[in-house]
This record gives C-alpha cells, structure tokens and sequence, in this order.
C-alpha cells in the first residue's frame, strides 16, 4: 500500500486552492480559520511552556536563587494565563472542531462563516495585548486574579492582561455561538441527533459553557479593571466591599472552564477508541448525556474551590456533595471507554497510545479530585501542590494528551499527509512517562505541606522537585517531537488516503485534504455512528505494521 | 544535601489523625480504582489484540450495567462525603473555653498576640494538650493560616473576622506556612508554632515581658477613646450596655436578630450604623481608619471579657465630661 501513488494528491483542496497571505487572512473557509488558530494557539503553548520551565528550574533548589521573586510570580501568573485563555480553552475547540464540525455533520461550513474569522482576529488581537502585557513587564497577580491583591496592591499590568482575557472570550464566545447554531440547523440529511458522532456532542456541550460561563468572566473582569482604575470599592473591604465576592464570579466562570477544557478531549476519546478497536463504542447515548450532565452540573461546583476562603459551612457542605455529583457522568464516561475495548480488534496506532494515556492520567486526576471534594482533607491539601498536580492531571494529563492524540488522528485529513508512525508512538510514551515524573512527585509535596506559587522553599522539600524539574525536561522533548515531524510530514510524509484508518464518520468519506466546501455532494446519512458492523469499512486498521 | 526527605507530615493535632485516616482510606480506594482500569484497558488490548481470525464482535452496551457503573461510585461518593463533612464540622467548631490568639496577617508577616497580652511574630508558642482558637484577620490582602503538621488552614480576609482551631498533640516545632498568594514575599510569610510541654509553656510566659493582658489593653483604649460615654454599665446610656452581652443575640431595630460575635462587634466599631441595636439611635461614629487591627483586636477581647466580669471597666465611670467627642487614639 505504500507504493501506490496517490493520483489525488494534485487534486485541488481547500491547502492549494489559493496561495498567498492575502488568501489565509481573509479567509472564511472553517478548515484554513482552524489552522490560523494551531499556529497561534501554537505559539502561546511554547510561551507558556517556556515559563512553565523556568518555574520548574527555579524549584530545583530550595532557595529562591534563578530568578527575583517578582519575577518567579509573574512567571506562574503568565503561565496559567496563557496556557489556560489562550491554549487550553480555544486549543480543541478553534482547531479541531472548527476543521471537524461542518465535516462530521456534513456542512460545507459553519453557519457564520464571517463570524468565524472575527473570532479569531478577536484572539488575535488579545493575544498582542497580553504579549505587550508580559513584555513590558509582566503582571503578577496568579491566573485567578484574587481581589484585593489585584485591585489595590499589585503594581503589575492587571489591567491590561485582564483586558486581554476579557477580549479572547468574546472570541471564545463567538465559537460557541457558531457551533451551537451549526449543529442545530446545518446537519446534513439523516444526521439526526442520535446520529452524531461524540465529538459533536461534546463540542455542544462546551459551546454551551462557552456562551453561558464567559459573559460572566468579562464581568468580572470588567469589575476588576474599573476597581483598579477608579477605586470603586466593589471588592475592597475598606470601602464596604467583599473580597470573597470576586471568587464567587471568578469561579462561576472558571470552574466551568475546566470543563471547556476536558469535554472536547472526552469527545476525542470517543473517536479514537472505536475506530482503534473496530467496534462501536459501547453505551453510546450515556456517554453523550453525560457531556450534557457534565455541562450542566459543572455550573453548580464553583464554591469547592472556596472551602477554606470564609464561607459558611453550610454552603461548604451543598457545594462538596454537587462536586460528588458531577465525578459520576466523569467516572460514567471512564468506564464506557473501557466497556468498549472489550471483545475489539485493537491497533496500538500513535492516537490509540494517547487515548490510553488520556485514559490513565484522566482516571488518576479524577480520582484525586475526590480527595479535594472531601471537605475534611481540602482543608489541608487546598492550596498546596496537591492541588497543583490534580489539575494538571486533568488538564495536561486529560486536556493535552487528548489534544495531541486528536491532532494524531486527523493530522492525515488536516495536511493529506502521514506522520511517521514509529516516532509517533515514542512521542506518546516519552509524554507518558515525562508527563508522570514531573506531576505525581507533586501530590506527595502537597500532602507534605508545600504551598502553591512558592519562590523558595524548606529544604525538605527538595528530592520531590528535583525529581519533578527532570520529569518537565522530559515533557518538554515529548512534546517538540511531533511538533518536529508533523512539520517534516507537511512536506515529506506520505500521502494520506481520504481514510487512512477505515474509520467511521463523514470527515473520511471525503479526500484528504478535503475540498472547499468539504464534500462533492451533501452526503446522505442512513447509518449510527461507529456503526463499524454495518458500515461497509476495512475490517482492521488499514495501516502496515 | 538530601539527608532530610520526609514522605508523609508530621502528625501533631488532635484533627490530624482523623484527618489522615480519611486521605488513607481514599488513597486505597483510588489506587484500587486505577489499578482495575489499568488491568482492564491492558488485559483487553492484549488480550483483543488484531490478529489473524480474530475480529471485533458488536456490543451496543448495556442499560443495566450503566445504572450499575452510576449507583455504586455514587453510593461510594455518599460516604466518602459523610465522612469529609463530618471532619470539616469539628474543624470548623472550636471547642469552649479554648485559649484565644488573635492574628494580624500582612504582608508580609504574621503578628499574634495572646491573651495574656504576649506578642510575637512569625512565631507562636503553645502548650501541649490544650485547645487553642485563632481569630485572624488581615491589614491588606488575602492571607491563609496554614500550619501542615494540624492539618489546618483557614484564609485570613481583610475587612473580617475568620476562626479556626487546634489542639496539639505532640510538642516540637512545625511550619507556619502562608498558603494565599500575597505577593512578592509570599514564599517568605513563613513562621513556625512551638508546641511546648505545659511547664515550659508556663516558664516562657513568665519570661517574657508585656504590657498587660489584651482585654486590659482593651479597656484602656475603651477608656481612651470615650467609648463609654455611651456604653455604660446602667441602662441610661446612649449606646447599649455591653457587659454579658457576648456570644447572646441582638435584636436590631429592623426587627432582625443576630448574634453578637467577634464579626459583629468589629462591624459595630467600625461602621456603627450597619447594623443598629434596637431602641437606640444611629449617633456613633465609624471608627473605620482609627483604630488599628492590634487595637480593634484589643477592644473586642476587651468586650467579650466583660461577660467574666460583668462590672468591668464598662460600670466605671467615665473620665470623660458628657459631650467630649470620641478622640483619635494616641496609641502607636
């Protein structure tokens, strides 16, 4: 199958189409506005990366000694706001479901073409704010922006980083709009809802966080950046203000938010591990409601990350047993995965591998969130590195590995184009392994006792650092692999088959890369999803071995 | 260079044990949960591998299974929720007759002072076996109390009163961490607590020197700032008469009842007119900017004294001519 030369590779795709600036920049093509969004969000990884580092090689001693401390406090705050507004929500979502979504319901595009681009022009205007931000000085609040350190005392670039966060949710916003009006209205004939693949449903989900959640993140920064500039006294106790207000605002939005983070990979998840075992994916309609459930309960969870701010202990209690609540659809969805291998005929394929690490480290990061629910044991570990690896569990560990096996799947249907298959699998397991060194130390420092966002530390505390600053070096060569060869495949690798997998779903019954408008005829849909047994599909992973 | 590598904290309060029994019982219980997955996910893929004559048999799912998958974890969460919650409540209960530290957290330091009037910083000194409640508040931003070896921590809010308590089991010398990002210095609010046996405590409260216990420290400035002018100890006072009056509920002249605790005594001194005591007039002055943290401190150890010895300081009489306006304090 190697041999065979791709007679469509000449053929004319939504890449070769048009050539030019002019034709990226202006365009409205869902597929070249979700490349526009992996260069950037691209960029703003490696920044947020690159901090990461220098935080991780700051702690490899106990004494603050590679940086000042102002310094080392900006570094934290620039990382968790970079990584967290301008890669971890907008990465599944403006990349792979901006590409996916009109293909996988047959649309030619999204239902607001024009708006499509607004939305990433918006980012791309908060994405200059927020680099002048950091690099004419940098803001040093922490990502969480808590009043009244942000309003009264810091002496950093709070506004204008808060003007960029507040800009890049309209962008965020924009998305979800166009999503949610896309999978309403443009389904291509028989698609029914029942029909949809799970990364629809899960991409529904988020747009709905994405359009309820983030007006409430622009208020509260709006209240934070007129605080600042005008002492209004809102949250500052000295003018009858409340303090602990912020929180309740900055956690209605950003609890949710870690759902916008981990739904899109969940929905991956559910792509990769039926086409991988040829099987249909088992409980298909539970694991679609429970993006919905967790959509819906994870607007009611915010407090738990308030358990020791003040608040009464009554609210602490309603807000713990919600937070159990939502880890069932969490565990649900955990299970069903599992369910579906069971009886497969599985490929251990590169999207395959990050599926199971998805899979492992998900497992681990919610299983640890229990612990944090518990309002006894919170107490303790709140605020600490416990905290800290938790939710890189979920949003690295969760969020990421889903990401890079999502852009493993579709990598061939994005570039036409094959990435090298054997240093695919050994990018999955160095980030495995990378990913684990750098993060599980971080639980047995939290439950010592070591705070979060300290610039120096006791030195019993050491051996777990060191171990966790090699551990990122590792993680970082997982991750500057397929970075690496994906670029080597653009133009060296293999060309892709419209479905180099044998996989269900409408985005491989067209060329690869596809055409403008995606399909030379609006399919006609008459099957269920991951129907593997009916669909007239390989009977195994057409991939040499 | 790596000679000291603990793996687990020390366990020095009474909360710590129950504590560490719960997290123990989830470590279990989450290492059982990931190790069944991982041993399914790897037991099927070898087991289903692709190969020759083998292929995938069609399995919709399973209602039954689904509500199983959903019940059980759900039942487990229950207790698992029971249980935190139970722990949270004593936490969060300080037992009567604790010995109170009031602390003033800023950046970047903490200042704790004892009732009988002993100062320190970024240190504190307790005795062994005795119940011991803290009410913090901070002069600027947001801080957290936080001392690993009890398991406890509690944010210390501008603008407000929060508690939290301890009983120390084992004495020694344990980390004071600040766990509220704070700014520059934060990794630097680091203090410790010295838990001392009973005798050593009482040897090194009679070695160090003070001005006096808080509550009189209080009752001067009481005194200072014509505080009683209105609060006499009769009922013929324009403010309310305060003695006995701590830990009982007030009725507002709206109607609505609170109980009078350390929150509330701190809002009646500096924004007076919040909350009014039924059948009297809103004419006291804010004291807010006046009196510092330390002082407010002082005056509401001084009132809730009052409930020990009801014909305290308020029943002496004031020094003050009638209509002399409260003064700023000298004090400082």
């Amino acid at each position: 199958m190697a041999t065979v030369v791709n007679p469509v590779a000449e053929r004319e795709n939504y890449l070769n189409q048009e050539y030019g600036v002019r034709s990226w920049l202006l365009t409205t093509d869902h597929k070249r506005i979700a490349l526009l969004y992996l260069a950037s969000i691209t960029f703003f990884f490696f920044v947020g990366g690159l901090f990461a580092l220098l935080i991780r090689l700051e702690l490899l001693t106990p004494a603050g000694d590679l940086v000042q401390a102002d310094t080392y406090n900006k570094l934290f705050t620039m990382h968790g706001q970079i990584m967290v507004f301008f890669f971890l929500v907008p990465s599944i979502p403006a990349v792979l479901g901006n590409f996916l979504v009109p293909l996988m319901i047959g649309a030619r595009d999204l239902a607001f073409p024009r708006i499509n681009l607004l939305s990433w022009y918006l980012y791309i205007i908060a994405g200059i704010l927020m680099m002048h931000a950091v690099l004419t000085g940098g803001v040093d609040t922490g990502w969480t922006f808590y009043t009244p350190f942000s309003t009264a005392f810091s002496n950093t670039k709070v506004i204008e980083a808060g003007l960029a966060i507040f800009v890049v949710g309209f962008s965020s916003i924009l998305t979800g709009l166009n999503f949610v009006v896309t999978i309403h209205r443009m389904r291509a004939p028989g698609m029914t809802w029942w029909r949809l693949p799970l990364f629809i449903w899960s991409m529904y989900a988020t747009s709905i966080i994405f359009l309820l959640g983030t007006p409430v993140l622009a208020i509260t920064l709006t209240l934070v950046i007129f605080e600042r500039a005008f002492h209004l006294g809102i949250f500052d106790p000295t003018r009858g203000g409340d303090p602990l207000l912020f929180q309740h605002l900055f956690w209605f939005y950003s609890h949710p938010a870690v759902y916008i983070m981990i739904l899109p990979s969940m929905g991956i998840i559910s792509e990769i591990v039926p086409c991988f075992s040829r099987k249909r994916i088992f409980g298909y309609s539970f694991v679609a409601m429970a993006s919905i459930g967790i959509a819906v309960l994870g607007f009611l969870v915010w407090a738990h990350h308030m358990f020791v701010a003040g608040m009464s202990i009554y609210a602490a209690l309603i807000f713990s047993f919600l937070s159990y609540l939502v880890a069932v659809p969490s565990a649900i969805k955990v299970f069903n995965w599992t369910a579906t291998l069971y009886k497969g005929s599985i490929t251990f394929s590169t999207p395959l591998l990050y599926a199971f690490g998805f899979i492992g480290l998900f497992t681990m990061g919610g299983l640890t969130g229990l612990f944090l629910a518990a309002l006894g044991v919170d107490v303790h570990v709140t605020d600490t590195y416990f905290v800290i690896a938790h939710f890189h569990y979920i949003m690295v560990g969760g969020a990421v590995m889903g990401y890079l096996g999502g852009m493993h799947f579709w990598w061939p249907k994005i570039s036409g184009r094959m990435y090298p298959e054997s240093l695919g699998r050994l990018a999955a397991l160095i980030v495995f392994i990378g990913f684990n060194l750098t993060f599980f130390p971080q639980f047995i420092l939290g439950y010592l006792g070591m705070p979060r966002r300290y610039w120096q530390y006791p030195p019993e505390f050491q051996v777990l650092n060191v171990l966790s600053t090699a551990g990122s070096t590792i993680l970082a060569v997982g991750y500057l692999l397929p970075m690496a060869y994906f670029l080597w495949s653009m133009r060296y690798g293999k060309h892709a088959e419209p479905n180099p997998w044998g996989a269900a779903g409408l985005e491989w019954m067209t060329p690869s890369p596809p055409p403008t408008f995606n399909f030379e005829e609006t399919p006609l849909v008459t099957w269920e999803a991951y129907d593997y047994g009916n669909i007239d599909l390989p009977k195994e992973v057409p991939v040499e071995r | 260079m790596f000679d000291n590598f603990p793996l687990w904290p020390a366990r020095a309060s009474t909360t710590a044990g129950n504590v560490d029994a719960l997290y123990i019982f989830l470590v279990v219980l989450s290492t059982f949960m990931s190790v069944a997955i991982f041993v399914m996910i790897l037991a099927f893929a070898a087991k289903y591998r692709r190969r020759p004559g083998h292929a995938a048999e069609q399995i919709e799912g399973s209602t039954i299974l689904e509500i199983t998958w959903s019940v059980i974890p759900f039942g487990v969460f229950v207790v698992i929720f029971v249980w935190g919650a139970v722990i949270f409540f004593q936490e969060r209960t300080p037992p009567r007759g604790a010995t109170e530290i009031y602390v003033v957290a800023k950046q970047w330091m903490w200042k704790l002072e004892h009732e009988e009037g002993h100062r320190e910083i970024n240190e504190l000194h307790v005795p062994v076996g005795r119940d011991v409640k803290m009410i913090l508040t901070s002069q600027d931003v947001i801080h957290s109390f936080y001392v690993p070896a009890f398991r406890i921590k509690q944010d210390v809010v501008p603008g407000r009163y929060t508690t939290a308590w301890f009983r120390p089991t084992r004495p020694g010398t344990y980390h004071l961490f600040c766990a509220e990002y704070c700014g520059t210095q934060h990794s630097g609010m680091i203090g410790q607590v010295v838990v001392l046996e009973p005798s050593q405590y009482e040897a090194w409260l009679s070695g160090g020197s003070t001005t006096g216990s808080l509550a009189s420290t209080g009752q001067a400035l009481f005194q200072q700032l014509g505080c009683g002018t209105c609060h006499r100890s009769d009922t013929q006072g324009r403010g309310p008469n305060l003695a006995g009056t701590f830990g009982k509920p007030v009725l507002l002249d709206d109607g609505q009842t609170v109980i009078e605790d350390e929150n509330y005594i701190r809002e009646s001194i500096l924004n007076p007119s919040a909350k009014i005591v039924s059948g009297f007039k809103p004419i006291m002055p804010p004291f807010q900017g006046i009196v510092s943290e330390e002082q407010l401190n002082a005056l509401v150890a001084y009132i809730k004294s009052l409930n020990q010895n009801p014909s305290g300081a308020a029943g002496s009489p004031t020094l003050l001519p009638a209509g002399t306006q409260p003064q700023a304090p000298k004090v400082q």
